[in-house]
């Protein structure tokens, strides 16, 4: 689980399947993306996507296969996570079961030790909750330590470094540009609700420095001075760029854009181009993209990754894939014979 | 510019004792919160003295109605983090309110044969509703909307169920009684003496809003704001949606407890129909007419609704009593609270969906919803994102 992080992969998936029924929409997919490099994922409509991309992010869990990311084990097929629910009742039905029994049988004819017992009982309960919830580090340890294996959920893919935009934008309309960052960053903040009941100094250095961050994000996706616009009252090509500095607050390694330059115009495509480009150059980014647009994908991807029917048809440079039969097939069909 | 005085807004005067007082409430929201709320405290029963108020009933009876309004405005202001501002439709409320009451019982009353002072219980009260808060919610976090609201519903009429029918330990319908009330510094409170009660009620809700305001405005108030407005692009953004929304419940639910702890050591009975689905529904009320996720829309909402239910509705009937007007004299003013509440709410949702105050954010998200359709249909859309 902590073998030493390969230094060329950054991103290592193997062999993952998702069916929904009968349908395998991903089937059997590897894929490695190295740091520093810039890879789309393409295919026709149905082509799995998606699914493989919501894999990545957290969203869905995979029927069969693995994600590692940065040398951790972020998505495996679910390992007896069955036995979570039992850590958390076993113990104290066990001890309420042993209350109830000995009283039964009149073992025990003091209420107050039966009372002791039940409360005991809750107060395991009681006990598992307040791990789960305040040292939630200590319990996903527990449960390591059980051989309980949970994929992560999307919080955890952005607090590993994983952070991703939306097809169809899915800002926080009703809040402000800055707003919208400041959620961004939410993993990258550390002040609870102790600091937030009793605004200590360190929440209120944490905020502002926070709230300068934010600025400094919206000017470097050029969205400079619009701080208190809200979201929803930017253009669309904006609204996308607000999505990718949102994206950016939670300082990821890896950035999941999906179909960013969907909708655009010509010019706006132009500029999210160089975008992309310069969020590699300038902060280190690795980026998967996917996209339709050939214009976007053949101008600023190192590799290129298609998908046909859920299945891997060709990986390789935009020239090698741009030539290469089967792509040729998958997108205009067979010619006639 | 001149065109600025033409508009209308304000030129500013540096250094006027005006722009010094914002300037103060703007660095010191809490301060000048509880200095606010001390100066409501103090002009409340003086306002009273003067008519028509003081024709309705006598000064002591005003400031013991304030106190009872005040537990109200504590319970909307807890129900307004889990319902205005998380956004999670919570019908059973009131249950909390309970538990927070029978945890008091149970600590300082001849029944239990405990003694424990009233103001670490306020503590222990709040800490065991926020336990039943957790409880209720970690099974219930991944229902949405309508399916959340039906469990919560189902927890309020269990709590008071279950309290009725645990006559070994609760003594069923008739309460627990004779619970001790609070003192302080050897001096006790009395029934007949409203001003403690009423002292330490201003003070519990000025110190319940000044937290409320943090919260809201703090890292974790955002991801409330964020959770409601798009819960799954929240957990893409890094929020623990589990975690964010189990504190909400808690918070809320030590809200109700701190209340529920105070009416016990008020009334010095707890007994299960003090908790019945009607006090939900109508804190529920309080909050949606107040103005959801405004934290001072909510507690006057609160304290209006409370006053004109439990005094305004009382006097009408004595008034139309004694003028003898044949229709009006047969109506029981006090049985028709719940047709009013009814027709305001109805109201309300008609021509101002954003409550009497309403949180400008919140306003924003209702507008929306009411003018453009689409938007409306677009929210379930999550289900279908992961299918492509």
């Amino acid at each position: 689980m902590s073998d030493a992080p390969p230094p060329e992969r950054l991103l290592d998936v193997t062999a993952v399947t998702r069916r929904f029924g009968g349908l395998v929409a991903v089937n059997g997919i590897d894929f490695t993306i190295k740091p520093g490099s810039i890879v789309s994922l393409i295919g026709p409509n149905g082509a799995g996507k998606t699914t493989f991309f919501n894999v990545l992010a957290g969203v869905m869990e995979p029927t069969a296969g693995s994600v590692v990311f940065r040398g951790r084990q972020m998505v495996a097929r679910p390992r007896r996570v069955g036995l979570e629910s039992v850590l958390w009742v076993l113990p104290a039905t066990v001890v309420g079961g042993l209350a109830a029994g000995l009283a039964g049988l009149g073992v025990i004819r003091d209420q107050r030790i039966i009372a002791l017992l039940a409360l005991v009982a809750m107060g395991l309960l009681i006990a598992m909750l307040l791990l789960a919830i305040v040292r939630p580090t200590w319990y996903s340890e527990l449960l390591g330590r059980m051989g309980i294996f949970r994929s992560a959920r999307p919080n955890d893919m952005v607090a590993a470094g994983i952070g991703r935009t939306f097809q169809n934008i899915r800002l926080f309309k009703n809040m402000s540009a800055v707003e919208n960052v400041l959620v961004g960053m939410h993993a990258r903040l550390h002040s609870n609700l102790i600091d937030a009941l009793f605004a200590t100094g360190r929440a209120k250095r944490e905020e502002e420095a926070a709230e300068r961050k934010a600025s400094d994000l919206l000017h470097l996706v050029g969205l400079t001075g619009m701080d208190n616009e809200l979201a929803k009252n930017l253009p669309y090509g904006d609204q996308r760029r607000l999505e990718i500095a949102r994206a950016l607050a939670s300082e990821p390694a890896l950035l999941l854009l999906d179909e960013p330059a969907a909708g655009m115009n010509p010019r706006e495509t132009q500029d999210l181009i160089k975008l992309i480009s310069r969020l590699r150059r300038d902060l280190g980014l690795t980026i998967l993209l996917i996209e339709h647009d050939m214009k976007v994908v053949m101008g600023i991807s190192d590799r290129v990754t298609v998908l046909d029917h859920g299945e891997k048809i060709a990986e390789g440079t935009p020239e090698e894939v741009r030539r290469d039969p089967r792509v040729i097939e998958a997108y205009l069909g067979t010619p006639a014979a | 510019m001149s065109a600025v005085g033409g508009l209308g807004v304000q030129p500013r005067r540096f250094g006027g004792p005006r722009d010094r007082l914002d300037a103060f409430a703007g660095r010191h929201r809490s301060i000048s919160l509880i200095l606010g709320m001390a100066l409501v405290g103090a002009l409340l029963p003086l306002i009273v003295l003067l008519p028509p108020f003081n024709s309705f009933q006598g000064q002591a009876s005003w400031v013991d109605g304030f106190t009872n309004a005040g537990v109200f405005v504590l319970l909307a202001l807890g129900l307004n983090l889990v319902v205005g501002v998380a956004g999670l439709l919570d019908l059973g409320y009131a249950a909390f309110f309970a538990i927070g009451a029978y945890t008091y019982a149970y600590g300082a009353s001849p029944f239990s044969g405990l003694e424990i002072p009233f103001w670490p219980m306020l503590l222990v009260g709040a800490f065991v509703a926020a336990v039943f808060g957790i409880l209720l919610g970690a099974p219930t976090l991944r229902l949405r909307g309508d399916y959340l609201a039906i469990v919560t519903l189902g927890f309020g009429e269990i709590v008071p169920i279950v309290f009725l029918n645990s006559d070994t330990y609760t003594q069923g319908t008739n309460g627990i009684g004779g619970i001790y009330k609070p003192s302080i510094l050897g001096y006790d409170f009395t029934l007949t003496n409203p001003w403690p009660f009423y002292i330490v009620m201003v003070a519990l809700v000025a110190l319940a809003m000044a937290f409320c305001y943090r919260l809201i405005e703090s890292r974790l108030g955002r991801a409330w704001d964020a959770i409601r407005e798009d819960e799954l692009a929240a957990a893409s953004n890094g929020i623990n949606t589990v975690t964010a929304k189990l504190l909400a419940f808690a918070l809320g639910a030590s809200t109700a407890g701190i209340a529920g702890v105070f009416n016990a050591s008020k009334l010095t009975l707890v007994s299960p129909d003090q908790f019945l689905f009607v006090v939900s529904f109508t804190v529920l009320a309080m909050v949606v007419l107040g103005g959801m996720g405004n934290v001072w829309g909510v507690a006057i909402g609160a304290f209006v609704i409370y006053t004109i239910q439990s005094v305004v509705l009382k006097q009408l009937n004595t008034f139309f009593d004694r003028t003898g007007i044949p229709i009006l004299r047969d109506i029981d003013f006090i049985q028709l609270q719940f047709l009013l509440y009814g027709i305001a709410l109805v109201a309300m949702m008609l021509f101002r969906p954003e409550g009497l105050f309403p949180n400008s954010r919140r306003k924003r998200e209702l507008r929306a919803r009411a003018t453009a359709g689409d938007d409306a249909l677009a929210v379930p859309a999550e289900t279908a994102e992961g299918l492509e």
